[in-house]
């Protein structure tokens, strides 16, 4: 299905990550959102606020991060496609809902612009310390879908990509800023909306005696029905059957939990988006993500200049992690060398992947502002030593 | 056995999930007895059922949601307002129903209750006030009057009390009433009376907890509870919502409190896009393409 004409607005524009994280969110076919203000992250619904009353729609201003994300999610069971935005101290508090969403295969989006933390931290400065609050930060077993932009351009695209994730997989899509993203402006071209392909929801032609809400098709995810026309849903939290009935044995549990993961993981090479870059012959790889790619092209390129044989591999979806892609990687280099802006998360996965077939390196900063390229540069010439 | 002798079925049938039959409620419960009247509302207001639907919250009232044949949403606990307030907002022509209890809607959703007040959202709010919290096992709720043995206070709650009607028309609500289970004819009118009217609509119902909250503290069984109702409630429609807070054995002021006509949310934000926007404003009835059955030709 192609995009909304009313919500896209064509051209060249100077944005920064904000804005066009909002432009991305119109362009999909966002006409609700629900949010609570929090640097750096609010420019995106103040834009939102300002933009949807002309194309049709609705911004509401919750009391706080709690109701802001699940009145989104009364939203999408209304017919809307619909997001709310934040950062790390309201994710904290978005989290027992984005395990909602999941349970409930609510497809919805939640953009966080990462700042330092814990705790309020550092309000108007930037961290990557959120990537595994995003992917363990509910409670119980699930899979989410992460997209991690490292441009406004990006902010703009993987804005409209995490909206069609989540309506073909049903699930929560979040599209994880840092605020060196959020906050930097460049150009960002926004296509006509025929260009932009948006996944509609998969509403059910079934008839209602013959409908069950939480009755997989063959990718794993159930068909939506429309409000009000005699499906009479039931949507729970609870563990639950086909029907959405309330089910508490272990074995309901079990297969709920198995297809809940398994939707997405079964559609791996689907989801994964990632940027590869002389990885071919290379020595040492730079794996890295956000603003922290952009310092490590520059580190990567100071290394070249001396000779050094180094790839460079961006993760886009961090979740679900491009392990295949990693794992070949560490079976062909001597090291890998892994900046982020926190004392250690993502390295985590690099190193599960990588098994034990090369060395890796984490180059951590607490975040604050970004690293320096030397440091990064520094690692790279002692991997290979 | 001529065939006219057999009963043609509950009339309340069609609106419950009769195939989650039994409920988990506890004998004695008032829950059940509000669902009924629930039930009898809808029978009896013009509503075309696919046009509502039902959001509840965590506990036992939260439960009302999965035994209603409606759309209906149990969602996390406390949450039910700004579930429904999205719902609402995204099918402004439907009727949104939030149907909780007391710990649910006034002390972890506190903070939602009193904003959608504030904002008038056009929700119908229904809490079933069993003054404990029963499912997690009878602790001290936000309702629980002084005086009263629960869980968390084995030697008496000495915390004060909300006040729910006081509060909830302070917030700002249009309409607040409050019955008990023993009140099933005036809880069904005023359901109906709810259905019909526009903004933040409050009622509180009063209801027996058998097992955790009589028990404990020795006030006898449900239908104990019931005679207690029928002999300490005193309707007095229009009382000041200040003059009717519930104590442990006192008089129980019930009736309908609050009836005013103010703006709801709908009505503020289009009016207020409208004029600053002009011509750009688009209006939107709903956020999808389709249309709801209305019920027009009701009077």
């Amino acid at each position: 299905m192609q995009a909304d004409p009313a919500g896209v607005l064509t051209g060249s524009h100077f944005l920064d990550g904000d804005h066009a994280c909002c432009e991305g969110a119109l362009a999909a076919g966002a006409r609700f959102s629900s949010g609570y203000p929090i640097t750096p992250s609010t420019e995106v619904v103040e834009r939102f606020a300002a933009r949807v009353p002309t194309v049709g729609g609705t911004f509401i201003q919750m009391e706080d991060e709690l109701a802001a994300s699940i009145t989104l999610q009364g939203a999408v069971w209304g017919g809307a496609k619909a997001f709310t935005v934040t950062s790390g101290p309201g994710f904290s508090l978005m989290m027992e809902h984005l395990g909602y969403a999941v349970m409930t295969e609510t497809p919805c989006v939640f953009v966080n612009v990462q700042r330092g933390g814990p705790s309020t931290g550092l309000p108007t400065l930037p961290a990557q310390g959120d990537m595994m609050q995003a992917r363990w930060g509910s409670h119980g077993d699930y899979e989410i879908i992460a997209l991690c932009p490292n441009s406004p351009q990006e902010c703009f695209d993987l804005t409209i990509k995490a909206f069609n994730y989540a309506e073909k997989y049903r699930v929560p899509a979040l599209v994880m800023l840092d605020e060196v993203v959020g906050h930097m402006t460049e150009k960002v071209v926004i296509p006509t909306a025929d260009q932009i392909e948006v996944e509609p929801r998969h509403f059910t032609t079934k008839d209602p005696n013959n409908f069950h809400l939480y009755a997989p098709d063959e990718n794993g995810a159930p068909e939506m029905a429309h409000l009000g026309q005699g499906y009479s849903v039931h949507v729970t939290g609870l563990t639950h059957d086909e029907r959405g009935y309330p089910n508490m044995t272990p074995q309901t549990q079990d297969s709920l939990m198995k297809r809940l993961k398994n939707k997405i993981l079964d559609h791996v090479d689907d989801i994964v988006l990632y940027e590869e870059q002389d990885v071919e012959g290379a020595e040492v790889v730079v794996v890295s993500y956000g603003i922290t790619s952009r310092v490590a092209q520059r580190a990567i390129d100071m290394a070249k200049d001396r000779g050094l044989k180094v790839g460079k591999f961006r993760i886009i979806t961090a979740w679900p992690f491009p392990e295949k892609q990693i794992r070949e990687i560490a079976s062909k280099v001597k090291g890998i060398v892994v900046p982020e802006l926190n004392l250690g998360q993502m390295v985590r996965e690099v190193e599960r992947a990588a098994n034990g077939q090369c060395r890796t390196k984490l180059v951590p900063h607490a975040g604050g502002t970004v690293h320096r390229p030397e440091d990064i540069l520094n690692a790279i010439v002692e991997v290979l030593r | 056995m001529s065939t006219d002798l057999i009963h043609p079925g509950n009339p309340v049938e069609p609106f419950l999930r009769t195939d989650r039959m039994p409920h988990i409620w506890c004998p004695g419960c008032g829950i059940g007895t509000t669902v009924n009247c629930f039930s009898r509302a809808l029978i009896e207001s013009c509503m075309n059922v696919n046009d509502m639907a039902i959001v509840s919250g965590i506990g036992c009232t939260g439960r009302v949601a999965g035994y209603v044949n409606l759309d209906s949403f149990h969602t996390t606990h406390g949450r039910a307002i700004p579930f429904a307030t999205g719902l609402k907002l995204a099918n402004p022509k439907r009727q949104v129903v939030v149907y909780s209890g007391d710990g649910d809607l006034f002390a972890i959703g506190g903070n939602h209750l009193i904003h959608a007040a504030r904002r008038n959202i056009d929700l119908k709010v229904i809490c079933v006030n069993n003054l404990i919290y029963a499912m997690t096992g009878g602790q001290t709720g936000p309702a629980t009057p002084g005086d009263v043995i629960t869980s968390t206070a084995p030697y008496g709650t000495f915390d004060p009390a909300f006040n729910l009607p006081y509060l909830t028309e302070a917030a700002g609500a249009v309409y607040v009433a409050r019955w008990t289970t023993f009140h099933v004819r005036q809880i069904t009118k005023t359901m109906q009376e709810m259905f019909s009217k526009k903004g933040f609509c409050f009622l509180e119902i009063v209801s027996p907890c058998p097992t955790l909250y009589q028990r404990r503290n020795k006030m006898g069984d449900g239908l104990d509870t019931m005679k207690y109702y029928k002999a300490m409630s005193k309707v007095k429609h229009g009382a000041n919502t200040k003059d009717v807070p519930l104590s442990r054995q006192g008089e129980i002021i019930v009736g309908k409190f609050v009836d005013i006509e103010r703006p709801n949310y709908m009505e503020l934000m289009r009016n207020k896009l409208h004029d600053s926007l002009g011509e750009q404003y688009v209006e939107t009835d709903e956020l999808t393409c389709e249309e709801a059955t209305s019920c027009s030709d009701c009077s």
